[in-house]
């Protein structure tokens, strides 16, 4: 390692250290503070534009810093963006609200925590609106560490609202069916049989002793699907199993990179039916989800970071635009 | 409790900086949280299949006398083992028996779900009145239908791309490119997820900092 590289790592490791020790807790900027964090950003900006603009271009771990800050100072501001409700969200929520109390919704979560960030709060989001509003809540994975964070869905919807500690049961509001190896084909045998694949939920309870599945045989005897994923086995797969082939009704959140192929599902066919009613795509479907279930989060807390480093990036493709035409001009 | 509690927090921040210190450049750190990463998952995955698959789908089912059904995961787990011949040159050609039987599945199940899902729907789903609906659906139809025709067009490469025919591919190539375009974007939204999601640990769950 050269001197200059165990010096980088000195002064990242004493900065996070510092910042451990003796940073106040937690850093909230006032809007001031916000307003001239923002302006200094933007300065910074029309200095690496001059500059990119003189021919003295500035390399990519320049343009990583400005990212990397640009995704942290929002987490400090005292300011949000406004949040518009895409249809395919809208969708979600309606199909939702339509369901009466007491009907059984299919929850599968096929993702795992490096997608975290991007599922995990709209997740939590549908589990506390279910929970509120009398759903029963099947849940299952497809994905080994799904079951895992279906679990911390319920428990931060009980932290959020401690009345649901008392009120939800398990066995009798929801039910943690875990984990089951075999993907498309076990979306396809639960077609059949749901017990031929869970023969016991995650805490190996056989199901037939669990009051929620008695009459649960098959898709048929559920009302609503929703599906969070994070690639394969996913949303493609329960569409083209569980919608198309036993029409159940499915809703899915997705990560931002696996939503536009979701979206072709969304259109309607000749019959009139979507083979997916509605789409929560990344980030920003999870805070249109968390407004209209009234609870913004950390979805919302997310976005404006996003937001900020969206800027970041288009600014930087303008800036890397300049330098290419600059640099192809001076080679002419 | 605690102290492992702190320990896995400190523990966790440390391989994040370790993994993020690979935009400096590769590094030692960097090789270590990977070389920590790999094996972890391989572990895990190992053991989530040892007793989901062997223990779970094998084990209980052929031990449990009741079962009328017990010898039926046999016939899968003479296919698993055949599948760990291929470790032996001389008997090696058997693993052919289980990965034929696994792409005949396969090829069986996704030839008829693609057919319906992605095929036949999607056609019955592009191939609608254009005018029809609101003002909105219109525009959305009419682009879907130009966006389609168009992006066909561009694929056809029996006929020279000239004239009308040229243009209809430009347009289309125009399509594929907004495509495209709005993939790319949605991916670079994903990957900016992900760094909040270890910014929001760094700050707020190791450091504290974030309200």
């Amino acid at each position: 390692m050269k001197v200059k590289e165990l010096l980088a790592a000195v002064i990242i490791v004493l900065f996070f250290l510092l910042c451990y020790f003796f940073s106040p807790k937690p850093v909230q900027f006032s809007p001031t503070v916000s307003v001239v964090v923002i302006i200094l950003l933007s300065l910074a900006f029309v200095y690496v534009f001059i500059r990119t603009f003189q021919g003295k271009f500035i390399g990519r771990r320049t343009v990583f810093v400005f990212v990397g800050v640009s995704l942290l100072l929002p987490f400090f501001m005292q300011f949000s963006l406004p949040v518009l409700i895409s249809p395919e969200v809208r969708s979600v929520y309606d199909a939702l609200e339509e369901l009466p109390p007491g009907s059984k919704v299919l929850a599968s979560f096929d993702y795992d925590p490096a997608s975290a960030p991007e599922l995990q709060p709209m997740a939590d989001a549908f589990m506390k609106y279910a929970f509120e509003h009398g759903l029963k809540v099947i849940i299952m994975g497809l994905w080994p560490q799904g079951p895992q964070q279906a679990d911390q869905s319920v428990q931060a919807a009980f932290a959020e609202n401690p009345g649901l500690r008392d009120s939800i049961k398990y066995g009798r509001d929801y039910v943690n069916l875990g984990f089951q190896a075999g993907n498309e084909f076990v979306i396809l045998r639960m077609g059949e049989s749901f017990k031929a694949m869970f023969p016991t939920d995650l805490y190996n309870t056989p199901y037939d002793s669990i009051p929620l599945l008695k009459n649960v045989s098959n898709f048929s005897n559920v009302d609503f699907g929703m599906n969070f994923s994070a690639g394969k086995p996913g949303t493609v797969e329960w569409v083209q199993i569980a919608s198309d082939r036993y029409k159940l009704p499915m809703g899915a959140g997705n990560t931002a990179v696996q939503a536009p192929m979701a979206y072709p599902y969304m259109k309607k066919g000749e019959s009139g039916r979507k083979q997916l009613i509605g789409l929560l795509g990344g980030m920003a479907g999870g805070a249109e989800f968390e407004k209209l279930t009234k609870k913004q989060a950390k979805a919302t807390t997310y976005l404006l970071s996003q937001s900020f480093a969206h800027m970041v990036v288009i600014m930087f493709i303008i800036i890397g635009n300049v330098a290419f035409f600059r640099e192809k001009k001076e080679k002419e | 409790m605690e102290f492992w509690h702190v320990f896995g927090i400190w523990f966790a921040a440390a391989l994040t900086i370790g993994i993020i210190s690979f935009l400096y450049r590769d590094n030692v750190l960097y090789k270590i949280c990977e070389a920590i990463f790999v094996g972890t998952s391989a572990g895990y995955w190992f053991i989530v299949f040892f007793w989901d698959n062997l223990y779970k789908k094998f084990y209980v089912q052929v031990s449990d006398p009741t079962n009328p059904e017990r010898y039926v995961p046999w016939v899968g787990f003479v296919l698993g083992v055949l599948m760990l011949t291929r470790l032996f040159s001389k008997i090696g050609w058997m693993s052919r028996w289980p990965m034929a039987f696994i792409v005949g599945a396969v090829a069986g199940l996704y030839m008829m779900i693609y057919f319906v899902s992605n095929a036949m729907v999607q056609v019955s789903s592009t191939i609608m009145p254009v005018f029809i609906g609101s003002w909105s659906e219109i525009i959305a139809n009419t682009t879907i239908a130009i966006g389609t025709f168009c992006g066909l067009v561009y694929f056809f490469f029996s006929k020279e791309h000239r004239g009308a025919f040229g243009g209809a591919a430009r347009i289309g190539i125009w399509f594929l490119m907004i495509t495209f375009g709005a993939s790319f974007g949605y991916t670079v939204m994903s990957r900016m997820s992900l760094m909040i999601g270890r910014l929001d640990f760094l700050f707020g769950t190791w450091l504290g900092m974030i309200p």
